[in-house]
Parts: C-alpha cells; structure tokens; sequence
C-alpha cells in the first residue's frame, strides 16, 4: 500500500540530454501543499511537466500514485503557466471549464447530470458562474485565470500541479486560490504548486527553493532561511 | 454549372472543418505548404498518366513526413521545417512541369482549379473526403480542443498529442488534395482560411464557427460562381476572392459593433459628469 502520493528519488529533470535540475530528493502524502519557489528558468516548471508525464525524467526515478508520471490522467490535474493561445478561442469560459471533463469523458462518453454538475459546482467554487456565458476572449486576465483553475477543479483530481496558479490575479483572487488550495488539501489532494510569491509557502508542508539546483528544501521557516533566499534570489525577506 | 456548384459546396463544408482547426491552431502556414507541396506529386502523377489525387497524396505525405523528420532530427523549429518543404517541393514542382511543353496549361489547372470541368467521379472523391474529415473532426474533437488551447493539457488529460497533431496534419493534407481539381492547390488555402476565420469573429462555440465557415464557404461558391459566368472571370479566383472579401465585410462590421459598444459604455459616465456640473 503506498501513502507517498509523489516519490522522487535522485531525480534528474530538463529537456532532452539537458539537465536543468540534478538529484532532486522530495515526497508528498496526501493532503500535502509543496510549494515550488525560483526565478525564472530555475526549474519550477521543468519539474511540475515532470510530474505531470510531460517530460521525462534525465536520471534517478519519480512515481506518481504508485506508477510512471502521465499514467494516471484521470487522477492528476495539471495547470499550464499562461495557456496564451486559448485567447482566440471562441469559446464561452463555461466551455472551457468543461474541457476539464475530457480525461474522464475520453473521445466517446457523453457528458452526464454528474458531469454537470461537477462543472456547475466549479464554476461557483471559483466565482467563474460570474461570467460563465461571456466568451474566454473578453474576460480579463484574472477572469481567464479563474476559468482556467475552474477547469482544473472539475477534473476530481488526487493530485493538483499549478503553474502559477496566482498570475494576473489580485488580492482577492491570491486569497480565493488560498483557500480553494486549502479545501482541495483538506480533502486529502495533494498539491504542487510553482510561484514567484514567497507568501504563497506560508501554509505548505515542504518548500522547494530552485535555482537550477535544489537550493533548500524543507518547511518555510527552514527552506526560506535568509541565507538561501540571498543565494537564490540576492536578497533577503523583510522581517 | 450545377457540378461546380455541387463541388464547390462539398469543398466549402470540408475545408469549414478542417480550416477550423486549422485556424484555432495556427497551422495556416502549415496549409499553405500543403496545399504548395502536392504541386509535384500531381505533375508526377500526369507523366506516369496516375490519377492527379493519387500523386497529391504521395505529394502531401513527403510533406507531413519530412516536416516531422527535420523537426525531430535536427531540433529546427516547425516553421523552418514547413519552408525548407514548402519551397523545396514548390521548385521541384516548378521543375517537372516546365520539362515537358504539354504541362504550362496543365499547371495553370492544377494552381487554379477548374471548376468548370469538375466530373462526377471528382465529386464522389470529394464526398468521400467530406465524409473521413467529418468523422475525424467529430472522432477527435475533444483533444483537438484542448491542444488548441495547450498541447500540455491535452497530454495531461490521457490523449497522445502526437497522434492527434499528425491525424490533424492527415486531415488538413486529404482537405486539400480533395479540393485541388475545384479550387487548385494555391487558392485551396483562401477556402480554409478565410470562412473560419470570418467564424472567428462571431461565433461563440466550436461547432457554431464550424456552422459560419460552412455557410460563407456556400455562398463564396455560388456567388463566386456567378461572378465569374457573368464576367467571363477564373471561377475558383472568383470563389475565395468572395470568401476574403466577406472576412473583409465581417471584420469591419465588429469593429464598428466594438466602437458602438464602448460608446455606449462611456455615455451613462458622461451623463453623470454633466449631472455632477
């Protein structure tokens, strides 16, 4: 029986024989919130494509629920960092909430009451009912980001990976995000979040620091120590 | 005449649903070197005296086939590889059809269709077309939505990407080499392009776009039709000059419904300006 949700062992990411991240050692549990934190091109996303079956790994091994990364669709969500092209989709927010369903659906099933409900039931979750029947290409950016987390949440998943789940979003929607992450969390889905914001790992279990190598790993108040901050960042957090 | 009409309407709904992936994933280049490449399979095909469909078809698939194996190979990105294709198979095209005296007429019917002396074994073969692309589109249609909003998305949701961008690719190329005898090879990307994109504009839902560039593909036929008996024109020019020219006509129309829109949206504050004076 596995209790590990994600296990990585010497885990080796990046893209081809180019190695971004070497010997990443982490694992989560179910209900668990790892925050990954780094500048731009530090791996972040590199290891949440990973995770997600998108990349392979370079070396060492990664399981996620018990098997190989990308194997279990149904039970791993993943949210891309700025789905840019979905800005000329005519499209209604509703309908791409909905495509959420699609790895549950598969080419053929119609979509049920359940379906539908599960799809309403996202939608208010994240104030997206709002603006459920405007088309995707005339809401804001922060509006486009909430459909696209509405669409994660319909997916059911036991596992959540969010690219940036907090850009283009205000006060507001950081704090919807908080708290959705924390009611997913509470219901036993573990969480991988990337982010910039270094208040985003105020309530994870594990932070990740990446700077194309693992800089620290740990809860915050030990991952987020100044020295490492100045060693990934050059600065340090106001106290 | 009703021949070509009936082509032209059979060409108009297959490349609706083609050209509509074709535009929500940005492959118009791709099109465009498709419907160029075929160019030497089809004069091929004429020397060993093969049907012009079958040597499209060899035509289209060194295309898919050699954009896959540059892109892979040797990690150029995919619209390098599509121009060393396009242009690569457009001179040798250009080659085969100048070394024999008999192709300059040939050429012309191949670029530019014939609309006019369209068979009735050309329709069967475009039917046939209708019907593959309609059940690709309806077969595929949730993993073509979702990598039109990310290839990522869609592989995470348990669909192979690679598949479905190559049977994407396989629809495309058989759009074109079953529009080729109406339309020809060089004005077959004005019938993908221009009504989805004129869909584009208005429609809110996949299928409703699919709906538009179905019908302004329709009426570009027939109107294109008419144009072109009534003043001695190309027909197949006449057809996607009038589907551009209805994108042209759409487009201003939404520019002039957004200008109105944001009139009207600043009015209720200048009211309330004039009140607060």
């Amino acid at each position: 029986m596995h209790t590990e949700t994600i296990l990585a062992s010497r885990l080796s990411i990046g893209f081809g024989k180019h190695t971004v991240v070497a010997n990443i050692e982490f694992m989560t549990s179910p209900g668990a919130l790892v925050v990954l934190i780094g500048t731009n091109g530090s791996g972040k996303s590199t290891l949440l494509k990973t995770l997600a079956g998108m990349l392979k790994p370079i070396s060492g091994s990664v399981t996620v629920l018990g098997g190989v990364p990308g194997k279990s669709p149904r039970r791993v969500a993943y949210l891309p960092q700025h789905p840019i092209s979905s800005h000329t989709l005519p499209l209604r927010a509703r309908d791409v909430v909905a495509m959420g369903r699609f790895a549950n659906l598969g080419l053929f099933n119609r979509e049920s009451v359940e379906d539908r409900r599960i799809l309403q039931t996202s939608l208010e979750r994240t104030g997206a009912i709002e603006f459920a029947e405007k088309p995707l290409r005339d809401l804001s950016s922060g509006q486009q980001q909430r459909t696209h987390l509405a669409q994660v949440l319909t997916r059911q998943a036991e596992i959540l990976l969010l690219d940036e789940p907090t850009a283009g979003l205000d006060i507001n929607g950081r704090k919807l995000v908080a708290d959705l992450i924390a009611k997913e969390r509470a219901r036993g889905v573990t969480v991988v979040m990337a982010t910039h914001e270094l208040q985003d790992a105020e309530n994870a279990n594990t932070v990740m620091l990446l700077a194309q190598r693992v800089v620290s790993i740990g809860p915050p108040d030990v991952a987020l120590r100044d020295e490492y901050l100045r060693e990934c960042f050059g600065f340090t957090q106001p106290h | 005449m009703r021949l070509a009409l009936l082509a032209g309407i059979l060409v108009a709904i297959t490349c609706a649903i083609a050209g509509t992936f074709v535009v929500l994933r940005g492959l118009a280049f791709v099109g465009d070197a498709l419907s160029h490449g075929v160019l030497p399979g089809i004069a091929a095909a004429l020397i060993f005296g093969v049907s012009g469909i079958i040597g499209a078809a060899v035509g289209a698939g060194v295309i898919m086939g050699g954009v896959n194996l540059v892109t892979r190979r040797y990690k150029l990105s995919s619209d390098t590889a599509i121009g060393l294709l396009f242009v690569g198979m457009l001179a040798l095209g250009v080659l085969i059809t100048s070394s024999s005296p008999k192709f300059p007429e040939d050429l012309d019917h191949i670029l530019f269709g014939e609309s006019l002396a369209v068979k009735s074994t050309d329709l069967a073969w475009q039917g046939i077309a209708l019907l593959v692309v309609g059940v690709i589109g309806v077969f595929a249609r949730r993993p073509f939505l979702l990598m039109s909003v990310d290839d990522g998305l869609a592989q995470t949701s348990g669909f192979n990407v690679t598949f479905f961008q190559n049977l994407m690719m396989a629809m495309i190329g058989l759009t074109v080499i079953a529009s080729f005898q109406t339309v020809g090879t060089l004005l077959v990307l004005g019938m993908l392009v221009a009504p989805a994109a004129t869909g584009v504009l208005f429609a809110r839902r996949i299928s409703s776009m699919m709906l538009i560039a179905s019908v302004i593909g329709c009426v570009a036929s027939y109107s294109g039709l008419l144009i072109s008996f009534h003043f001695e024109l190309a027909a197949s020019a006449s057809i996607v000059l009038v589907a551009v020219s209805i994108f042209a006509v759409g487009a201003i129309a939404t520019e002039i419904k957004r200008s109105r829109n944001l009139r009207h949206d600043e009015l209720p504050h200048q009211h309330e300006h004039a009140h607060a004076h």
